[in-house]
């Protein structure tokens, strides 16, 4: 058999994923129950989510201002009048024996999403974003089965890509980015561990240069960055090998397990269930009309990808740094408050600062950047005694460490303690004609080639000066009265 | 006006509870003990709530009694369509599958009237899940005609029809998706009145068609199924599909008076097999509302032979996607089996009845990928041309006059087959696939002592012309005091 890198010369994996992201609002799609996640079984229901005959959903319109948000963001269509469709199947998870989603009328189609890789952007697009309500939880027990309705009704919108990814590690990058997305955005908290990000992946290959598609299949259950790209390495591996030993991959559904790092077959195509979607009767089309729209473009953000080109072009900032930062909303928004106390300069040493001390400091205290007891503008003020030569960098990471820890402004700790530096030129030519007289050995030594001696001279004076001379400026002048 | 309260209007039990000529709890004992003594033959009642009746109505006593101000329905027996959810009373659709269930929370046309004051009696008979049109689909009893017990009573309401027209309630409510309010009320000799679509909501109803599910009254004058509309309509926030729109005061409608009025009627619903009892009964509706001042004008509703076709396409799917939920787990009757598949089969297997199965498969077969388009979809293209119809004719008419059945109360058994059954219906379908309001009032009896109903479709919201003109049958052509012969008559 063939060896997979050599088999990936002449084939392409072909890569589309389906997403679904909860939609952080406090109560559910259809009903007034609580969304907390945890809450004892069943605690979260009401005669709707529980199915019962005469319940009718009524739509919570706080859910659309969230998908609406992804699909600005993401530069999707957004349809004027979508609409509700009844998806069936039989499954104790679905009280009603259909969940609400959309079909044939989704709010979001054609928009992309920008993924982060190696430092370039690759736009990623997106067929569709729809909205639909999630499904309870089975557990089996044994012989016995319990269902848990608590999750049953919490929003959700299922982001469906192109099949454009070429790789698992696009795919796990896909993920990252559009974890990122919708975390900046505001409209989950998009915690895997507790489902509130979940990922299926269609998979086929096909040889390079060929435009159709191949069969695919359908991995399900891969619900964390590492397990997307490892099912997704894995089912390439298995298509290819089937392929390569003269077999055929079948469409069909397979569930990934994490634990033994396999996939197994779920369902066949024949398999599969009809879903015989229809519009949802009960609930009128999803109007949004223009004003909606205008307040969700006002409220918009700037994006994790423009920020990550502006940071670099702007900034001056290495891509990995522009990165780190638009990783995490709150560390870009201290960044960019940061610089604007501080305009007219480049934002590289602020990043510096940040990234080292401050993150420092903060992964210390266990606590996060909205936590932070050092402002941005404080931090801005600090960095500016540095880079006018007020203080040292040296003097200012102690400084740093006393206004993170007692709140006081940077400037008044540089006063109350005396560490300004020293770059008075007359001061300090003093200084050093006082230090070379009372070493006139070291003097003529050093005149008559022994260089290692500069150094002892440049001590000498931190010494006198406490560690305040100018470093810059007393090595130039102490060059000028030794001779050279 | 009778001394004893069985056959009381609406508004004459609410004048003499609230006068203290009667209390409501006598005014109530008397019809619990007629259910008692007439039920038992009739079966129009699933189940009675006594204790419930007797509470509320001393509760109202009690008001009464303190000078507390009386609801606009205090001390009105009514029964209620067993597939209106009722907070701690057993609901079941007439089902077996819903067998044991009680529901915790009330309907929305429930809550309104126990705030208005009306003592609810007890859950009245239907066809199961209100699919039928003779209440012999009922999974538990068969209802018998108070006109003639060997025959039926219609359906799906048909319990509700023949509590009112024997006495044995003031008022009742029933549901109709494609007439099942409308064709009992006129097998029974009673009003039966379908609001426009949206007028009431559906919070609390059993869904059987969504699109086309309507609550409404079925009473014994037509002033009194607008008192009853006038409680339980208006916007509801629990219903995404209920019409925020005012609601007039619909009793003042009653007034008899059609000077003026424009009548359209269509000719695609004389030209077909109608008995000529209910042909004679027609034209002497027209003769005498003529006589009052109406002007009445031949129009056409070219769509109405689709309206059967389109009805058993979204009917049936609509039913088989709001049927999924019964699956034996969390409430109803769940049958053993050996895997999940095998409950679900067994559960569904012996808990629906075989005209529920028969619907449930059509609209599964309708619903199926890539047949979606062809059935479902070209159906409702067909209700939008036969709501066009009626667009088309309201710019010229006020409200549309028809028979509401082709024949009059049919015996038991005597539909060989399910179409024969359908066939039934045809001039009650189009107003639901259009959402029109509409009311069957009695016109007259056949020479077989049976009562014959006349339909009036109206626009949108103007149920005020459909009551208006109601009330001027009532007044010309109506049965007056005549009571039936059969069960619970005087």
């Amino acid at each position: 058999m063939a060896e997979l890198a050599q088999l990936l010369e002449d084939w392409e994996p072909v890569i589309g994923l389906e997403v679904h992201v909860q939609l952080a609002t406090a109560t559910k799609i259809f009903s007034p129950s609580a969304t907390t996640f945890g809450a004892p079984a069943n605690s979260l229901t009401d005669p709707l989510v529980m199915g019962m005959p005469g319940t009718l959903p009524v739509f919570n319109r706080s859910v659309l201002e969230l998908a609406l948000r992804l699909g600005v963001a993401t530069g999707s269509q957004i349809r004027s009048k979508s609409r509700f469709a009844r998806k069936h199947y039989f499954y104790p998870d679905q009280p009603k024996g259909y969940q609400i989603s959309q079909f044939d009328e989704p709010l979001c189609e054609n928009g992309h999403i920008d993924v982060i890789l190696a430092g370039a952007v690759k736009r990623v697009k997106l067929e569709r974003i729809h909205l639909e309500e999630d499904a309870g939880k089975n557990t089996h027990v044994g012989a016995v089965s319990h269902v848990d309705l608590n999750r049953a009704g919490v929003p959700l919108v299922e982001v469906v890509t192109a099949p454009e990814l070429t790789s698992s590690e696009e795919a796990a990058e896909f993920m990252r980015s559009l974890h990122r997305l919708v975390r900046w955005l505001e409209i989950s908290e998009a915690d895997m561990e507790k489902g509130q990000l979940r990922c299926d992946a269609n998979v086929s290959v096909r040889l390079r240069g060929e435009d159709r598609l191949g069969t695919r299949t359908e991995l399900k259950n891969i619900n964390s960055f590492k397990f997307v790209q490892n099912a997704i390495d894995h089912e390439i591996a298995r298509q290819l090998r089937l392929i390569d030993s003269g077999g055929q991959v079948q469409r069909e559904t397979r569930l990934w397990d994490a634990t033994l790092g396999q996939s197994a077959p779920m369902r066949s195509k024949e398999e599969a269930n009809d879903y015989r979607y229809f519009p949802d009767p009960d609930l009128p089309p999803l109007v949004v009309d223009g004003a909606t729209m205008a307040n969700i473009l006002r409220a918009l953000p700037e994006l994790p990808a423009a920020r990550f080109e502006r940071y670099q072009k702007m900034q001056n900032l290495s891509a990995d740094d522009a990165r780190t930062l638009v990783g995490d909303r709150a560390l870009a928004d201290y960044f960019d408050t940061a610089i604007k106390a501080r305009p007219g300069d480049t934002g590289r040493t602020i990043a510096n600062w940040m990234l080292t001390e401050l993150l420092g400091a903060l992964n210390a205290g266990g606590i996060t950047v909205a936590q932070s007891p050092m402002p941005p503008e404080r931090l801005a003020a600090l960095v500016v005694l540095v880079e006018t030569g007020v203080i040292s960098g040296k003097i200012g990471k102690e400084i740093f460490e006393e206004s993170y820890r007692t709140g006081e402004e940077p400037a008044a700790i540089v006063q109350r303690r005396g560490v300004q530096q020293i770059s008075d030129e007359p001061l300090l030519t003093a200084i050093i004609d006082s230090v070379v007289k009372r070493h006139q050995k070291q003097a003529e030594d050093y005149a008559s080639g022994k260089d290692g001696l500069f150094g002892f001279f440049v001590g000498q004076v931190m010494k006198e000066t406490q560690g305040r001379a100018n470093p810059v400026m007393a090595t130039e002048l102490l060059h000028k009265r030794l001779g050279r | 006006m009778s001394s004893s309260p069985e056959f009381w209007t609406v508004t004459d039990t609410v004048k003499r509870v609230a006068s203290g000529e009667i209390s409501a709890v006598r005014a109530v004992n008397t019809l619990i003990s007629r259910i008692t003594n007439l039920d038992r033959e009739l079966g129009a009642y699933l189940s009675t709530d006594e204790t419930g009746a007797l509470r509320d109505a001393a509760e109202v006593d009690r008001r009464r009694k303190e000078n507390i101000p009386l609801g606009p329905l205090a001390g009105v027996p009514i029964a209620l369509k067993d597939n209106l959810v009722t907070r701690g009373i057993p609901t079941t659709a007439g089902s077996k599958i819903l067998q044991g269930w009680v529901p915790p929370f009330d309907a929305t046309v429930v809550e309104k009237l126990r705030a208005a004051g009306a003592v609810i009696l007890g859950k009245a008979n239907l066809d199961e899940f209100g699919m039928g049109s003779s209440t012999e689909r009922s999974a538990y009893k068969k209802t018998r005609n108070p006109w003639d017990t060997s025959r039926v009573p219609g359906g799906s309401s048909g319990g509700s029809a023949a509590a009112v027209a024997a006495g044995l309630a003031a008022a009742s409510l029933g549901t109709d998706t494609g007439g099942s309010i409308r064709q009992p009320a006129a097998f029974c000799g009673v009003v039966g009145l379908k609001p426009t679509y949206g007028r009431v909501s559906r919070w609390g109803v059993i869904a059987f068609a969504s699109s086309l599910d309507q609550v409404g009254p079925l009473t014994r004058t037509v002033k009194d199924a607008a008192l009853v509309l006038q409680v339980i309509a208006g916007h509801d926030l629990r219903d995404s599909t209920s019409l925020d729109a005012p609601v007039p005061a619909f009793a003042d409608a009653a007034t008899g008076d059609v000077k003026g009025m424009k009548i359209g009627l269509p000719k695609e619903y004389f030209e077909g097999a109608i008995d000529a009892d209910i042909r004679a009964a027609l034209d002497r509706t027209i003769a005498a509302l003529k006589d009052k001042g109406a002007l009445f004008d031949d129009v056409s509703l070219p769509h109405t032979k689709l309206a059967l076709p389109a009805y058993y396409l979204v009917a049936p799917a609509e039913a088989s996607s709001n049927l999924a939920r019964y699956d034996g787990i969390r409430y109803g009757k769940r049958a053993e089996g050996t895997d999940l598949l095998d409950v679900y089969r067994k559960s569904r297997g012996a808990g629906f009845g075989p005209e529920v199965k028969r619907r449930i498969m059509l609209g599964t077969y309708a619903l199926r990928s890539g047949y979606y388009e062809a059935y479902y979809k070209k159906a409702q293209q067909i209700r939008a041309l036969i709501k066009r119809d009626f667009d088309e004719v309201f710019a010229k008419v006020d409200v549309v006059l028809t028979p509401t059945t082709p024949t009059v109360a049919f015996r038991f058994n005597a539909k060989a087959t399910p179409l024969d059954m359908y066939l039934g219906d045809i001039f009650t379908l189009a107003c639901n696939l259009a959402g029109l309001p509409g009311m069957s009032v009695p016109c007259g009896i056949s020479s077989d002592g049976l009562p014959i109903g006349a339909q009036l479709l109206g626009k949108p919201l103007d149920e005020v012309t459909v009551i208006r003109a109601g009330s001027a049958i009532e007044a010309a052509v109506g049965l007056g005091e005549r009571r039936p012969a059969g069960i619970g008559g005087i």
